[in-house]
């Protein structure tokens, strides 16, 4: 166990079983199926994917929000997978999370320094020179007017509320901040500060960040590495300039070739991969390689073999039975 | 030469407690059939709106609308904002259709897609219910969802969100309307599922000749589709121009700020993106002059204060490039350190 590492997942599953109709036919679906996952420490780790490829639950497994269902969540050398509630609170304060949603992740009935305060109190702390001291310090880090302490979030915009959902995360002075497509519900040009703030502040504190989302121009801009993931597994690991550069996995390279470049001439030059069909139900994978009914080359033994991460390079993870040949773009 | 739809100083209103929300403020643009023009913008900034009136879907007791939007048909233009309501409810669905963001909340729950796509049908057509399934079975398929002809008897919540937008659009499609507005149509959609939708539109649009109107954020999605872009600020078009020319010498501010603010996926390294400050501004009580003014980097450059207290013109800067700015092409060029333009 390397203390080089913030987090380590190791054959992580979280499997939700859900009941049909009239408590008929249940069913277990698989959101996330066994994944093993590595962010450094001061490292950005990018968790890519479609709608329902379980990323967001990965997310909410790390902090344990969900329990997981197998396997081990090993966080700054300590093996938190099977702590209880109480046990935990000493390792939450490391670890917090930005939501999606900075009009819901709000209590609209609470002051923004009521909000933030709401982290000293449940940890029992007392930051180095008082708590209002801390709360103003942290307004005018994230780019807020600390003057606004006594305002509510409704007054604030969408970017601002987002500010303050970082402020909170902050608080604790943590050391993993897992964000949850922090920047998708913002207007594109409000999108370009909050990611430079998160630049930011990770120069600043040294923080890591485990950022999930589905854009991948955004993704691309903030991760060192980026994982993809499908139905609940990871298809692909790889440093960002490697993946993007480089994609060997049929998937990843299908997602980079559906991302729309703002840029008329390339869109005119450039051949698409586009993919028939949709997602599969997670309630239901398809055997062998989840991957395989929407796979342009897709061969016997992938419908009848799922492929197993190998690493095929020291920055580069890959589970394909048949993968791109490397050196194309 | 006319084109098929001539928008022409259009401007929507809505009265609120707060003060008068001036949603589309003397909007001028024109779209001709086989066309595709990009309306893009933030959030408030007023691009949905005008789209919305054209097709007359304003509550008229609360909306103030003024200007004009000539569609031209065979048998003689007709103003569709000053027409009888009536009239255009009979251009609805028939000569011009709309598509939406969310595909779920658009269909209906309790009905089959068949049904609600034969609706649509009946309303234009002679013909029996089994026309109609006929007929939505017939549009099902057109718009690539497999095994149409079952289908049509499944409800929308067997679709998935693509399959619902493909619904959507076979139903907007079903009496081939000769313009389609899209708002938003891949918005809600993974990116992978948005390539497939925006060639299913483009082939669909050769197919019929159709005026396709597209209402986005996505300047990605605008550099696949749009031969023609909008771009929308404050309530207002601050630039439009072909699709070259908003992408290559964009003459607005706000259009170069937007552009270098979005990270690319085939532009490697972590340069830092270079963030438009301050935030989008409020439709009530919008301030005189320039409603970018207060975000614009280029404000000093202009003599005196005149970008805080009056408002430009939407002027030609060259050839069929019009921009809201004092600047002109070359101090724009000057400013970004791009080659001024060749026309």
């Amino acid at each position: 166990m390397s203390s080089d590492n913030i987090l380590e997942l190791h054959g992580l599953k979280k499997h939700f079983k859900v009941n049909g109709a009239f408590g008929r036919g249940k069913t277990v679906v698989k959101a996330v199926d066994g994944i093993d996952l590595v962010v450094g420490r001061g490292e950005t780790v990018g968790l890519v994917g479609e709608s329902g490829c379980g990323k967001t639950t990965v997310g909410r497994t790390v902090m344990k929000i969900y329990e997981p269902t197998e396997g081990k969540i090993i966080f700054d050398g300590v093996d938190i997978t099977d702590l209880k509630r109480r046990d935990m609170k000493a390792y939450r304060s490391k670890m917090q999370m930005i939501f999606q949603d900075p009009f819901s992740s709000l209590n609209p009935r609470h002051t923004v320094g009521t909000i933030i305060e709401a982290a000293y109190i449940i940890h029992k702390t007392e930051p180095v020179g008082g708590r209002s001291k801390a709360i103003q310090e942290l307004l005018e880090r994230v780019g807020l007017n600390p003057e606004h302490v006594n305002r509510f979030p409704h007054e604030f915009s969408g970017g601002q509320r987002q500010r303050i959902g970082i402020a909170r995360a902050l608080a604790l002075t943590p050391k993993l901040i897992v964000a949850d497509e922090p920047v998708s519900a913002l207007d594109v040009s409000i999108q370009a500060q909050v990611v430079n703030l998160l630049d930011d502040l990770q120069k600043e504190l040294g923080l890591s960040y485990l950022f999930v989302a589905h854009d991948l121009s955004v993704v691309q801009h903030i991760s060192d590495r980026v994982v993809v993931m499908y139905l609940g597994k990871i298809m692909e690991i790889a440093t960002t300039t490697e993946l993007f550069a480089n994609p060997r996995h049929p998937y990843t390279k299908a997602l980079l070739s559906a991302v729309p470049i703002p840029d008329p001439i390339i869109e005119r030059q450039r051949e698409r991969i586009i993919l028939t069909g949709d997602l599969p139900s997670p309630a239901n994978p398809p055997a062998g390689c989840v991957f395989s009914t929407r796979c342009w080359k897709v061969q016997d033994r992938c419908v009848s073999e799922a492929p197993i991460p190998v690493q095929i390079s020291p920055n580069h993870t890959l589970a394909c039975h048949f993968p791109e040949p490397a050196g194309q773009a | 030469m006319s084109k098929f739809l001539e928008v022409k100083n259009l401007s929507v209103s809505f009265p609120t407690e707060d003060g008068l929300v001036k949603a589309s403020n003397d909007v001028s643009y024109s779209v001709d059939r086989g066309e595709t023009l990009a309306i893009v913008g933030e959030s408030g900034s007023g691009k949905s709106v005008s789209n919305l009136a054209i097709m007359g879907l304003h509550n008229a007791a609360i909306a103030q609308i003024s200007g004009s939007a000539w569609l031209n048909l065979p048998d003689g233009p007709v103003d569709v904002i000053s027409a009888p309501a009536e009239q255009v409810r009979r251009l609805r669905g028939k000569v011009m259709s709309m598509i939406f963001q969310d595909p779920m909340s658009s269909l209906h729950p309790y009905y089959s897609v068949g049904n609600q796509i034969a609706e649509a049908w009946s309303l234009y057509n002679d013909g029996s219910k089994r026309d109609g399934m006929a007929r939505a079975a017939e549009m099902l398929d057109l718009v690539g969802i497999p095994s149409a002809k079952d289908r049509v008897k499944d409800f929308p919540h067997q679709f998935s969100g693509g399959m619902r937008q493909r619904v959507m659009i076979a139903m907007a499609l079903v009496n081939n309307p000769s313009l389609l507005i899209a708002d938003e149509p891949t918005t809600a959609l993974d990116v992978t599922v948005q390539s497939q939708i925006l060639k299913l539109i483009q082939e669909i649009q050769k197919e019929f000749n159709m005026a396709v109107i597209l209402i986005t954020h996505d300047l990605g999605v605008v550099a696949e589709v749009a031969d023609r872009v909008c771009v929308m600020y404050g309530g207002k078009i601050v630039e439009n121009a072909g699709i070259d020319e908003i992408f290559y010498k964009s003459q607005h501010p706000y259009t170069i700020g937007l552009l270098d603010s979005i990270p690319r996926v085939d532009k490697l390294g972590s340069h830092r993106l270079k963030a438009i400050p301050g935030q989008p501004p409020s439709l009530i009580g919008l301030p005189t002059g320039c409603a970018f003014a207060p975000r614009c980097e280029f404000v000093s450059e202009v003599a005196g204060s005149q970008c805080t207290t009056q408002d430009p013109e939407l002027a030609e800067k060259t050839s069929d490039h019009f921009a809201r700015c004092f600047l002109q092409p070359e101090q724009i060029s000057t400013l970004t350190g791009r080659k001024a333009s060749a026309k």
